[in-house]
């Protein structure tokens, strides 16, 4: 602040005083606010990780907020590959192969069917293709109840049922709403004057698209890639309904966990698992969360 | 498109056939998303209305039934206070995580040190699955090794604290956990809508002599009403679909004092192999989601007018 280094002769000014306690105050308030919400944010994932290497008798004396007064990566190990959940004892390994396996095609496949909508949305628009733009909105907000009977009848005929291709599919059209609608938004905001002079000098569809409007997109399609790769990867409605045993996703799984009817709750296990499953989305959002932001406003809510 | 036509348009004559295809890419582009879209939206919709109105039990069957599920549906305890628990827990949870939201959105605001660590800390929640957050949340409310234990292994050894073991509170637990959850997003949303109000008027404001308590309530809020009825409607969303949430932390209980639509939808359809009744549960919460909807899509076509007309 400029008032802090001016002269101290300011300071015996009974006003600049007032003004500075002022001031001071609204800091502390500020400040000690934003950090008591800060604790009680991260209070719950500082739990779970000191949990994960605490063993089991000290969490059943200490309770579980508690510092950890031992450490192991038993649990980790555990509860990557020997750890009982619902028919097997292999841990959640293959739940989550299961989950990269469904969350990494789904997440690009759905993307860049959602840049090439945008662009034409929003580039080569047709008599119609606001009517079409909204109707893809609706799909934003159907909830996947009603879609339950009528998927299970259609990957049911596609014998896909109890299977990550299943689930691949399902997330990739009901992706087409949200990709469709945070690149169309983003792409109205390039000029189309831009578009204009390409196809002047004969550039067409595709060339428009791999030259011009592609390089600009970056800032979008990490927007969208973030919000699918968490959205898929943190479903639990589909997996839990359409696939069993060890072709469920790890958020299925993790629920069977916590429901397995284990008498005594391994504490430290579960911690470890709940981790290895939260670990995914948490990192693509640490790295990418920056850009998140920006890009929510930039696109999605217009 | 048609001015990007003009130089052309005294030889539309002679225009190649590739020139014709070419015209036709982005719809061909287009085609496999409506399609599908089609599918998904329409069809699928259409497809669950007749279900809901068919006498399908274990197996989706055709026969037509009337609207038997409906009734049904509605007189089961079970489904109504399933969506008196919708109606209470949107309610608190919207406003709860919209005023944490904004709360916090306005403290950032202040031009403070370290923004981007508080930023992250308060989105990190997002990022968690439902099942992740309601599963380690019903580890804190435990009070054999939660909260309650370590207040009272602190001393307080009469402390009672079992939200989500009494059916009296465990719908609070689970909005506590879910206002915890969102209220981050809120306040991405907020500290966006706040940063994109026009510094002059804030400064006009000062100039003039307002308080912050006043330049925020008087002028810098009213600029920023549309941010507010956005994330009031995606919050009310969120809500309705409530499923993993409350599964992970209570499934429903104790007893059916933490029950969810979406999750008698769940429970009919599966557990109990009333499909057709299910899916007219399901198409309640369709109807739930059309009351926010439909008044919000028209306020927005409502606002892009007065835009419009200046």
């Amino acid at each position: 602040m400029a008032e802090a280094t001016l002269p101290s002769t300011r300071a015996l000014d009974p006003e600049a005083t007032a003004a500075r306690r002022r001031y001071v105050a609204g800091r502390v308030l500020v400040y000690g606010v934003l950090s008591v919400f800060a604790l009680l944010y991260a209070i719950p994932l500082l739990v779970v990780v000191f949990n994960s290497f605490r063993d089991l008798p000290e969490i059943a004396h200490n309770g579980l907020i508690n510092f950890p007064h031992s450490f192991s990566w038993d649990a980790w190990g555990q509860a990557w590959s020997s750890y009982c959940v619902g028919g097997g004892c292999n841990g959640i390994r293959q739940n989550f192969i299961n989950s990269v396996e469904l969350t990494i095609p789904a997440t690009i496949i759905s993307t860049a069917i959602g840049a090439l909508n945008g662009y034409v949305l929003s580039k080569w628009k047709f008599p119609g293709s606001e009517i079409v733009f909204t109707c893809m909105l609706l799909g934003v907000f159907m909830p996947g109840q009603v879609a339950l009977m009528p998927w299970a009848f259609i990957l049911g005929k596609l014998h896909l049922s109890n299977s990550i291709a299943g689930l691949i599919l399902i997330h990739c059209v009901q992706g087409i709403s949200f990709t469709t609608l945070f690149c169309r938004n983003f792409y109205v905001n390039i000029p189309d004057d831009l578009i204009k002079a390409a196809r002047i000098d004969g550039a067409g569809f595709w060339r428009i698209f791999w030259r011009i409007i592609l390089p600009l997109s970056p800032p979008i399609l990490i927007v969208t890639v973030i919000w699918q790769f968490t959205g898929i990867w943190n479903e639990f409605l589909y997996g839990v309904i359409f696939t069993s045993g060890s072709q469920q996703p790890i958020t299925a799984a993790l629920v069977a966990l916590g429901t397995g009817g284990v008498n005594v709750r391994v504490y430290n296990v579960s911690s470890a698992a709940v981790l290895i499953g939260a670990l995914p989305p948490l990192l693509v959002y640490f790295l990418g969360g920056k850009y998140f932001v920006r890009g929510l406003t930039q696109g999605a809510i217009k | 498109m048609s001015s990007l036509a003009e130089p052309r348009v005294l030889r539309v004559g002679d225009r190649s056939w590739r020139e014709k295809l070419g015209g036709t890419v982005p719809l061909l582009v287009l085609l496999p998303s409506i399609l599908a879209t089609l599918l998904y939206v329409f069809i699928f919709t259409l497809w669950s209305i007749y279900i809901s109105l068919s006498n399908s039990t274990l197996l989706p069957s055709y026969q037509f039934l009337g609207f038997k599920n409906y009734v049904d549906l509605w007189s089961s305890t079970r489904w109504i206070v399933a969506y008196q628990n919708l109606f209470i827990y949107s309610a608190i949870y919207v406003v709860g995580a919209g005023a944490i939201g904004l709360l916090l959105a306005i403290f950032i605001d202040q031009r403070i040190r370290n923004e981007a660590v508080f930023r992250t800390i308060f989105l990190y929640p997002l990022a968690v699955s439902f099942v992740v957050t309601g599963t380690v949340w019903g580890w804190l409310y435990s009070p054999d090794v939660g909260i309650q234990y370590l207040v009272r292994m602190l001393g307080w050894t009469n402390f009672n604290f079992a939200l989500a073991t009494h059916s009296q509170t465990a719908l609070l637990a689970i909005m506590i956990t879910g206002v915890w959850q969102s209220s981050g997003f809120a306040m991405a949303l907020f500290l966006a809508g706040l940063r994109a109000v026009d510094p002059d008027i804030i400064k006009a404001a000062q100039i003039d002599g307002a308080s912050s308590f006043r330049t925020y309530t008087r002028v810098i809020l009213p600029t920023i009403a549309p941010i507010f009825v956005a994330v009031l409607v995606i919050l009310l969303q969120f809500a309705i679909k409530t499923f993993d949430l409350a599964l992970a932390l209570t499934h429903g209980g104790p007893g059916i004092s933490t029950t969810f639509p979406a999750l008698v939808v769940y429970d009919l359809m599966f557990d109990r192999g009333q499909i057709g009744q299910g899916t007219a549960a399901a198409m309640m919460i369709l109807l739930a989601l059309a009351a926010v909807l439909i008044p919000y899509s028209l306020y927005l076509v409502w606002r892009r007018r007065r835009i419009s007309h200046g």
